[in-house]
């Protein structure tokens, strides 16, 4: 098989652990879970996506933006806007002053359609904007601040910034966007019901194999050249500089693509939830997506995965029965993840676990990890 | 959209909105000083520092309910007294964690940003816990009451003018801290080398901690001045601290004059505007242009020639 090759996409260690995540979503979750909670995990798997661009862009090369809520909600809200306008029909919407156009259009005494909206009726036009809306945007932001060597600090708050901004504008334009209660009552997808448990469960699988052909990116950009160029940037940018590569172009293009992952997480994010707000576009979501990852493990691909099914399940979970516990807890875990552990659970489980597990191994027969790391998530 | 005005009514909007942007320019100046000290001088992102704020606020609240309950004779004066002690909870705060958090994350910035975040949650739980979820108003004394009319048109609150001699005052003293104590030039030489500080004597984990306890005290007293023109929430720090870091930045890191500049400029544009557009999309344009400027002119406005 080709895993044995040394510079393959995947070694056989990185080959059982994808094995291993894939059987836990598709096969374990599906198993012990009644719909609605794999309609709740499949909106954590939503948050993952953005987990994974961020161990590109930031565990990978540096760049930590405060500001992927604004690519996960733009993705989110071209799906929104589809489907809101599936759901507006002149019959669906015949007690309006207005029939045709989206409730919250006719309450804020719109009388007609803007124009930025009509896109938004063909689905393959609405799939393309999911994508290229954010990418775009992402690409503005890229090239206006790497081109200008903006890092670090200053590039967290500038996205930051961008994210505020970005609520603000959400909330305060209510007749174009929904204002603070989003885009909701969402129905069809094309006239499919997206609100049965059938549907929930179909849209399940589709979220976890897009997932996977995320992940399937970002491994193939860490395997390639563009990924161990990432890493030199990170560590000393200057000298990656002198050696003759434009480090501003490779950093557009990992910012974009944490971008485009986002968006993809926030499509299905509506697309599973029925309905998308500014509540996941600001910068507290931003910012505790920067921790599923970091919790993960900000190096570590698939732990980002695990993060952010941890993370979110403890939040379901405690702030159902100890709402003021929570935000103790989630601040806590911010503080110990920084201090104590910064490579999060891959780093606990490649520094502690499997060397333990090698010991064994190399005493015993049974050298295969079983899955071991996936037990804090899977619960 | 200014046909609808006549002249003399276009002088008095300006001059009343220009007064509003004063008032929140010295809020912005309040809270940018302390940040300036402790982002521009130490480089930690210190995402706690709208709670310290509130921190000062609500030692000002437990000031004026005991002046009220206990010493009815002094609360006139009572404002005072609320300050220096909210300088000193934050600032004591400030330095606990330094020692406790921060010593340890000097070579990482970004992971500075995500623990102190972490620390503004708690806090803000913390808060909820002690003072409740609701907003709660000092009083304010008599004196600070009322307005000054200046013409027909035009009036100035007292407390407005309070709140700007102070972030005058503060901006001062900050000024001479910084750039003509010992102290100040101990900071300045940590900033420009660390290690050399060290070399020539200077206890630089002392000055850290002092300089991140006073950067913390100054937002107190930002929090205890806030408190005359506003009310106090467990999250309401968290609303300011994306245009504080903006005000900092906007102004050049490490320059303090800077920061006043920008804070002049970013509170100015943002009154004026909110007077014709609605509020958020003052607030919008305002923060765009910013940013857009930031993109052009990523040192900012007031740079240090540095060679680095």
């Amino acid at each position: 098989m080709q895993v044995t090759r040394k510079n393959s996409l995947f070694t056989r260690y990185e080959l059982i652990g994808f094995a291993i995540l894939a059987a836990i979503i598709f096969i374990v979750f599906p198993m012990i879970m009644d719909t609605f909670r794999l309609n709740l995990f499949g909106k954590y798997l939503t948050y993952a996506f953005v987990a994974v661009g961020l161990v590109l862009c930031w565990g990978a090369g540096g760049i930590l933006s405060l500001g992927q809520g604004v690519f996960f909600g733009l993705g989110g809200y071209c799906m929104a806007m589809f489907l809101k306008l599936e759901a507006s029909t002149p019959e669906n919407t015949s007690i309006q002053s207005t029939p045709g156009i989206p409730d919250f259009m006719d309450w804020n005494q719109l009388t007609a359609l803007p124009w930025w909206w009509e896109p938004f009726h063909s689905l393959t036009l609405s799939l393309i904007a999911v994508i290229v809306v954010p990418v775009a945007f992402a690409f503005i932001i890229g090239v206006a601040m790497f081109r200008r060597r903006v890092g670090g600090v200053y590039f967290a708050i500038i996205t930051q910034a961008i994210a505020a901004v970005m609520t603000i504008l959400i909330i305060g334009q209510q007749g174009y966007t929904g204002g603070v209660n989003g885009i909701t009552d969402l129905r069809t997808l094309l006239g499919w019901d997206i609100r049965t448990d059938e549907a929930k469960e179909i849209l399940y699988f589709v979220n976890g194999a897009l997932l996977f052909v995320c992940l399937g990116i970002a491994q193939y950009v860490r395997k390639s050249k563009l990924g161990r160029l990432l890493i030199a940037m990170r560590d000393q940018e200057d000298r990656v500089r002198f050696s003759g590569y434009d480090v501003a172009n490779f950093k557009i293009f990992i910012f974009c693509l944490g971008a485009a992952f986002a968006a993809v997480g926030g499509a299905m994010f509506t697309l599973q939830v029925g309905f998308m707000s500014p509540s996941f576009v600001g910068i507290v979501p931003s910012i505790e997506m920067v921790i599923f990852a970091a919790v993960g493990g900000r190096l570590s691909i698939l732990g980002a995965v695990y993060g952010t099914l941890l993370v979110n399940w403890a939040k379901t979970t405690f702030s159902e029965s100890f709402p003021e516990l929570w935000l103790l807890g989630l601040g806590a875990l911010f503080i110990a993840v920084v201090m104590a552990f910064p490579n999060g659970l891959a780093g606990v489980w490649s520094e502690h676990v499997m060397p333990r597990l090698r010991k064994l191994g190399s005493r015993g027969d049974s050298g295969t990890p079983d899955a071991a790391p996936s037990t804090p998530a899977a619960e | 959209m200014f046909a609808d005005y006549s002249w003399s009514e276009l002088t008095a909007i300006f001059a009343m909105q220009g007064f509003a942007g004063l008032i929140l320019f010295s809020v912005f100046v309040l809270m940018a000083l302390g940040l300036a000290i402790i982002f521009g001088q130490m480089g930690v992102i210190n995402m706690a520092h709208g709670e310290f704020m509130i921190l000062g606020a609500y030692v000002t609240y437990l000031v004026s309910i005991f002046f009220a309950e206990a010493l009815p004779a002094l609360f006139p004066a009572y404002f005072f007294i609320a300050m220096i002690l909210a300088f000193i909870a934050a600032g004591a705060l400030g330095m606990f964690v330094e020692w406790a958090m921060i010593r340890h994350l000097y070579k990482r910035p970004l992971d500075t940003l995500l623990a102190t975040w972490g620390l503004s949650l708690i806090l803000q739980q913390v808060y909820r816990s002690v003072f409740g979820a609701r907003e709660v108003g000092v009083t304010i004394p008599d004196w600070m009451m009322g307005s000054l009319p200046l013409t027909d048109m035009i009036e100035i609150p007292i407390n407005g003018i309070f709140v700007m001699v102070l972030a005058i005052g503060i901006s001062v003293g900050v000024y001479v801290m910084m750039y003509r104590s010992r102290w100040g030039q101990q900071v300045r030489a940590i900033n420009q080398n660390r290690v050399m500080a060290g070399a020539v004597g200077i206890n630089t984990e002392w000055t850290d901690r002092m300089t991140y306890g006073i950067g913390c005290g100054i937002a107190g007293v930002a929090g205890s001045a806030f408190t005359m023109i506003g009310s106090t929430g467990p999250t309401a720090g968290q609303l300011y601290i994306v245009d504080t870091f903006l005000v900092v930045v906007f102004g050049g890191a490490a320059s303090l004059l800077g920061t006043i500049a920008s804070a002049f400029t970013i509170s100015q544009a943002q009154s004026i505007m909110e007077f014709f557009l609605s509020g958020s999309m003052a607030k919008v344009l305002t923060l765009l242009v910013v940013i857009g400027i930031l993109m052009l002119r990523p040192q900012g406005l007031f740079a240090l020639k540095l060679r680095k």
